[in-house]
């Protein structure tokens, strides 16, 4: 990274902070999708909920410099207190979905104090183990969650008392369209606050932040909670679109899959999510339903390519593309 | 009481042997590591090639397990060397998240090449006779091919000691390690001595897959079943502490599944978790 000139970096700070076209483009595409193929709704709205979890791993991945490979432990606990919730408590749908969130920051809180005292592939291996746990919790606690079978059997109240979940998923829809708005523009301003500044700072050259006077573990440690929370939305979502919850929501196929999303679409810069999350479910959509095992493969060789070739993603090519010679 | 003592006893010995399939899966990672910093998702992948290579010498080729045991480790460091030639080439000077991502497609691509050469179904190695069957020793029964693991996997621990400590090759490794650009003006090919290490290390990894086959049977998502334990026993980063995280691992994983059968698995990553956290700094400690 070069250095800017003060007055340059918080302009850039700024038209960060600022929507432009992209944004105007990405909701005119989310409407036109409900009107104009409301066969694929489904698929829709699972995209739109993969979005949401690539934008909460972009936060701690790009914005803080975390390294996960577990970020299913988050999608998946928000996903069981969801369902769990709607289940025992109430079938109302937001309150499910702040309780969703909240459990899921306890749980990035509460592996965050293990996984951020640690850099590198012991991160990693931590991240990975946390979610594996989770996993081998919820399959032993079978008379909660129903192991293999799935948390199933809960309805889920209207949203706001007046739109009832219909059997085309047309509330669903728009449910998690609006989730998402929120979910980005909260990441939007979070990624121009203060925390969100010195984690970026923190990302780029740690020790320098903490002879600054920040205190970097605890800005992290905010900082993967709030993406926990944000997974855990993803999740709760999740279980209240589908009224299913399997184990596979906390599977390291689910870690695996939003950290090659936001790879493909680039990290740290939030329209990854976007690009990634999109590419990838229709791509995934398409190929699963001719060949999985191939899709495998061509999975595999995707990511390396990747890696070799396109390491800032495809967000990042868009970028040199449109504003050649510019900040980037 | 005399009965539970015995059960106990053979248990440990399961575990132990448990624990010595691990450490000879993982160890090769431990070099690797080591030695290049290549967070190298796809190990767990190698033992499984090397566990099919063995399988396909002896049920295709009629070849003696003896003589194909080898052959698949040969053939497996082949293909390990030309990986590293290639594509770990690229990742080198990359952070250690295009690492992951690379060793994670690498992975993805090799389980989706085994499923498709070798079908879902678990198979595993069919022991030869002289693996067979039992001895007792005083009130235990051990079984042959156990006891066979934990000699084999003894005697891999301490050739890889003494290759490291006592050869010509691992005093130019431990260079490598300690200054590379210091080993460069001495003369040392480093990335020959790369190479070579990163081949070893896959071979290592086949020859722990092809013989732990009856108890990690093959499938082609082991690479991915595994991976979670053989990372985190290789990723220690030490030879004496990968032996001794393997061994725990063994003995907890055994022991907790005849004692805390409704835990399941739940027992084993919480003793890596432990692990992990009482030795954060495993992989650079020497």
């Amino acid at each position: 990274m070069t250095t800017p000139s003060l007055n340059s970096s918080v302009a850039r700070a700024f038209s960060r902070h600022r929507y432009n076209l992209l944004d105007l483009v990405l909701l005119g595409a989310a409407v036109a999708t409900f009107f104009l193929a409301d066969l694929y709704l489904a698929l829709a709205t699972a995209v739109l909920i993969m979005i949401v979890f690539a934008l909460s791993l972009d936060i701690a991945q790009g914005y803080g410099g975390i390294e996960t490979l577990g970020h299913a432990a988050f999608f998946g606990t928000g996903a069981y207190a969801a369902g769990l919730y709607a289940m025992h408590v109430s079938s109302e749908p937001i309150s499910g979905l702040f309780v969703g969130m909240a459990a899921a920051a306890v749980v990035g809180l509460l592996s965050g104090l293990a996984v951020l005292r640690t850099a590198g592939l012991t991160q990693i291996m931590l991240t990975l183990v946390c979610a594996t746990l989770l996993l081998e919790l919820a399959n032993v606690a079978k008379p909660l969650t129903m192991g293999d079978d799935g948390l199933t059997g809960y309805s889920i109240a209207p949203v706001l008392g007046l739109f009832q979940f219909d059997i085309e998923g047309r509330t669903a829809y728009w449910y998690a369209l609006a989730v998402l708005v929120l979910v980005y523009v909260f990441c939007k301003f979070l990624v121009s606050s203060p925390l969100g500044l010195t984690a970026q700072g923190v990302r780029e050259n740690p020790t320098r932040m903490a002879l600054l006077g920040v205190p970097v573990r605890r800005r992290l440690l905010t900082l993967y909670a709030i993406s926990a929370a944000l997974g855990g939305a993803a999740g709760a979502l999740s279980a209240q679109v589908n009224n299913i919850v399997g184990l596979d929501s906390l599977g390291f196929t689910m870690s695996a899959n939003v950290l090659v999303m936001l790879a493909l679409g680039g990290t740290g810069r939030l329209y990854g999510a976007f690009l990634g999350a999109i590419v990838f479910m229709l791509l995934a959509d398409r190929a699963a339903a001719l060949d999985p095992t191939n899709w495998l493969a061509a999975l595999g060789v995707l990511l390396i390519v990747v890696v070799r070739f396109a390491s800032t993603g495809l967000s990042g090519c868009l970028a040199r593309w449109t504003s050649r010679g510019g900040a980037q | 009481m005399t009965s539970t003592l015995a059960t106990f006893l053979s248990l440990a010995v399961d575990g132990i042997a448990y624990g010595m399939m691990l450490f000879l899966i993982s160890v090769g990672l431990t070099i690797t590591l080591g030695v290049m910093r290549v967070v190298n998702l796809t190990h767990s992948a190698f033992a499984m090639i090397g566990g099919y290579i063995a399988l396909w010498f002896i049920q295709r080729a009629g070849v003696h397990f003896f003589l194909a045991v080898p052959l698949a480790v040969v053939a497996t460091m082949a293909i390990g060397a030309l990986l590293e030639r290639t594509l770990y080439r690229w990742v080198y000077g990359t952070h250690g998240l295009g690492q992951l991502l690379m060793t994670i497609g690498l992975t993805f691509v090799i389980t989706a090449i085994v499923k498709n050469l070798a079908g879902t179904q678990l198979q595993s190695l069919p022991l030869p006779s002289s693996l067979q069957g039992n001895f007792s020793v005083g009130p235990l029964n051990l079984s042959v091919y156990r006891a066979f693991l934990i000699v084999a996997s003894a005697a891999v621990a301490l050739a890889l000691w003494l290759g490291i400590e006592r050869t010509a090759f691992g005093a130019r490794l431990r260079a490598a390690v300690d200054n590379q650009r210091m080993a460069r003006c001495v003369g040392i090919n480093v990335p020959a001595v790369f190479s070579v290490t990163f081949a070893i290390g896959c071979g290592l990894a086949a020859l722990g897959g092809a013989l732990g086959s009856p108890m990690l049977p093959l499938e082609p998502y082991y690479g991915l079943k595994y991976l979670v334990i053989v990372v985190a026993v290789g990723g220690l980063g030490s030879l004496r502490g990968s032996l001794y995280a393997a061994l725990l691992l063994g003995l907890i994983d055994t022991l907790g599944r005849y004692y805390l059968p409704a835990l399941g698995a739940f027992v084993i990553y919480l003793a890596v978790l432990a692990i992990l956290l009482v030795r954060p700094r495993g992989l650079v400690a020497n």
